[in-house]
């Protein structure tokens, strides 16, 4: 028992710090620009394919530097060129915009990789046990990806809270007009911060990839679920968006390792119209676990666990 | 009496269209299509009560279309096993019903928050119904889904509906019936205060309306009729799936809406028919189709955010003021660069995607219509490239024409504001 309650915290808070490196990303674009990016599960898809086709080539330590930096590119290129235009025509066209986006990527992902997952594996230098607990060996890739993501973490919180760019970043959140009087080029600010988090989300990606399945409908699983998190955390919450992460992926991740039905609790005879309930284990309901958080969420506390603002 | 004929009128040639539409298009293929679009109108213009009549943009609207159709699948058979004689229509008004408590009873949830949100919080619905129903089996009836025989259902006046034909016309008269009374909730005080939730909902909320309820209201309305073209699509296909009310399906219906344009009445008519027509006949010709309706989704929402019927109702705008000849030498300039355009566009990407495919161990020979290109020697590609990036470099040099035109032609508004 202590076995499963030590493995699941571990690799709840892993799923949880992976998801709040894109939840991150995607509520300071929400804050910053009114625009919900719904193609942001797609650059971190973009990110594991991009890792995995520059490890093939260089190796995979590249592969987690570049492959980021070029997910970023992307984004920005598609701020620039496509989100500004959509600017003018209201939030629900830019939100129409990255979703049509996110159907555009998942077809040349499809064409170019292929629809069936490509072999993005661990590479060598990591594929060792970290260490051994309760007679179970935990992989050392596992340690990796939860020790980037909570460097990104750390690294994101100091660049915010003690910087000058965090300074106008938060500034801009709030008081755009104000940010552009003082002669910042609010745009270009705009085109770095959605840059940044779709590389957050490449990152994402490419070291997610390897432990994860690396195959075309990667963004469309992952996507309704960071959606979630954001909604739970609370609308352009940062602090909202860590918790609920962290929720979300602990309450998921228990969830699965626990096999048990009602019908192991209350005996083998169903009541009418309950039989297909009954010999549900939990691990299988697993999938719907964070849909129906968010309904509880959203019955009890419509503005998200720590949002303030009705949008 | 020149306005009854004015009003009537309309009316009378959909009737007339609907009832011929067979008389014209024989084959089997044209009839299932046909009922298809049918279905899909319905479902267009139940989705178009929420995003063009009330502003609220909704990813899981496949949600009461597939429970209306499981309810009205499960109706059926539950009513042929207890020999309990019902005729067919009246299981498209339980896939209706089904629709509307279902959409009473997730609107409580997702009524909760409007804009944006209202959208993540239809998709989160969404996936919620969609998952569950690989686990609810005996409803839902698992990876295969629930099947049924239109036939066992009792006579209608005499009609077994089993032949497609009858189907067509079961379905051209709900459609009938759909559009008229979504176009009567248009003109109700309730359609109304919906258009005024959609331009300025803190307005409305202090006139003493809770938005609340109105997107509630929304929801249980548009659950209602999509929960109809569920049923219709039931005893058309006689099975019901998973898939139907998953997120492809509510992906196509936003863009069945979205194309034709949610500014108006006519626009998720014309997008379902449109739509629905390309889906049929593009994944004949190229298995990639769905690139393409992304791609041509991205472009409305870029270029023409009025969808098909806006664009035509600017230009109509134009022709009553007589402004229209001033738009045609311009036009005439920039419509040949973009058929060119887009012709090498769609040329590279077959290319590309026959290049992939090929080291996936598929032939490298591409097949265009009577065309046979290989993708292996440079000519096709040079061509592609020429009448792209040629018709490309033309289209950005003839568009300040177009504009220039168009601001000659009506001052005041905007091209693609419509």
């Amino acid at each position: 028992m202590s076995q499963l309650i030590a493995f699941s915290l571990l690799n709840g808070i892993l799923f949880g710090m992976l998801l709040f490196m894109m939840a991150s990303g995607l509520t300071l674009i929400f804050s910053m620009m009114g625009v919900l990016n719904f193609a942001h599960a797609s650059f971190y898809m973009l990110g594991a394919y991009f890792g995995y086709e520059i490890s093939r080539r260089m190796g995979f330590w590249p592969g987690v530097v570049i492959a980021p930096l070029l997910v970023g590119g992307v984004g920005a290129i598609v701020e620039r060129y496509g989100l500004r235009r959509v600017h003018g025509y209201g939030h629900v066209s830019e939100l129409l915009f990255t979703f049509g986006l996110a159907f555009a990527i998942e077809q040349l992902v499809e064409m170019f990789w292929g629809k069936t997952p490509v072999d993005y594996s661990v590479p060598r230098s990591l594929n060792f046990v970290a260490f051994r607990m309760f007679g179970t060996n935990y992989p050392a890739y596992r340690m990796f990806i939860l020790l980037t993501a909570t460097a990104m973490f750390v690294f994101l919180v100091a660049i915010l809270q003690r910087t000058r760019v965090g300074l106008i970043i938060r500034a801009a959140l709030t008081h755009p007009q104000m940010v552009a009087m003082l002669g910042h080029n609010v745009p270009r600010v705009f085109m770095a911060v959605f840059g940044v988090g779709c590389a957050l989300a490449g990152l994402s990606g490419a070291i997610a990839g390897p432990a994860l399945v690396t195959q075309p409908s990667m963004a469309e699983e992952l996507g309704p679920i960071l959606f979630v998190v954001i909604i739970i955390g609370g609308m352009g919450s940062l602090a909202g968006a860590f918790v609920a992460s962290l929720l979300v992926g602990i309450i998921q991740t228990f969830a699965v390792a626990i096999n048990v039905s009602l019908s192991e609790v209350f005996g083998p005879a169903a009541p009418p119209l309950l039989s297909d309930l009954w010999t549900v284990t939990v691990a299988q309901l697993a999938p719907i676990i964070p849909y129906a958080l968010l309904v509880v969420v959203l019955v009890f506390r419509p503005t998200g666990l720590m949002g303030t603002r009705e949008s | 009496m020149n306005r009854t004929i004015g009003f009537l009128a309309p009316w009378l040639v959909t009737a007339a269209a609907l009832a011929a539409a067979p008389v014209v298009f024989r084959s089997d293929f044209a009839l299932t299509t046909l009922s298809l679009i049918g279905i899909n109108v319905i479902f267009a213009l139940s989705f178009n009560i929420l995003l063009g009549q009330t502003g609220l943009l909704s990813f899981g609207h496949a949600v009461y279309y597939g429970l209306g159709g499981f309810v009205a699948i499960q109706a059926l058979n539950a009513a042929e096993g207890a020999n309990f004689d019902l005729p067919l229509p009246v299981f498209v008004l339980v896939g209706g019903l089904g629709g509307l408590v279902f959409g009473y009873l997730f609107g409580l949830v997702v009524s909760q928050r409007g804009g944006l949100v209202f959208s993540m919080i239809t998709l989160g619905i969404g996936e919620l119904v969609s998952s569950s129903s690989f686990i609810l089996r005996s409803f839902f009836g698992g990876e295969g889904g629930i099947a049924t025989d239109r036939t066992k259902a009792a006579a209608f006046f005499g009609h077994k509906f089993g032949p497609q034909i009858e189907i067509y016309y079961l379905t051209a008269a709900c459609c009938f019936l759909v559009i008229m009374a979504v176009y009567a909730l248009t003109r109700t005080p309730l359609g109304r205060i919906w258009n005024a939730a959609r331009e300025d909902p803190e307005r409305v909320e202090f006139l003493g309306y809770r938005p609340e309820t109105l997107r509630l209201y929304a929801c249980s309305f548009a659950a209602l009729f999509a929960g109809v073209a569920g049923g219709l699509s039931a005893i058309n296909f006689e099975i019901m799936n998973a898939q139907q009310l998953g997120a492809q399906e509510s992906a196509l219906v936003l863009l069945m809406a979205y194309v034709g344009g949610t500014g108006h009445f006519l626009g998720p008519i014309l997008g379902a028919a449109v739509i629905t027509y390309l889906e049929v006949r593009l994944s004949d010709v190229t298995d990639i189709w769905q690139l393409y309706f992304g791609v041509l989704f991205i472009g409305v929402v870029m270029l023409a955010p009025g969808g098909i019927t806006g664009w035509i109702a600017m230009h109509v705008e134009a022709w009553r003021r007589g402004e229209i000849a001033r738009l045609a030498p311009s036009y005439a300039l920039v419509a040949p660069a973009i058929v060119v355009t887009a012709v090498g566009a769609v040329l590279l990407i077959e290319l590309t995607h026959r290049l992939f495919a090929r080291t996936m161990g598929e032939s490298a020979l591409l097949q265009l219509g009577p065309f046979t290109l290989d993708t292996a020697s440079v000519a096709p590609w040079v061509i592609g490239g020429v009448l792209g990036f040629g018709g490309g470099l033309v289209v950005r040099w003839a568009w300040p024409r177009v504009q220039e035109a168009w601001s000659a032609a009506a001052p005041t508004t905007k091209r693609g504001a419509a």
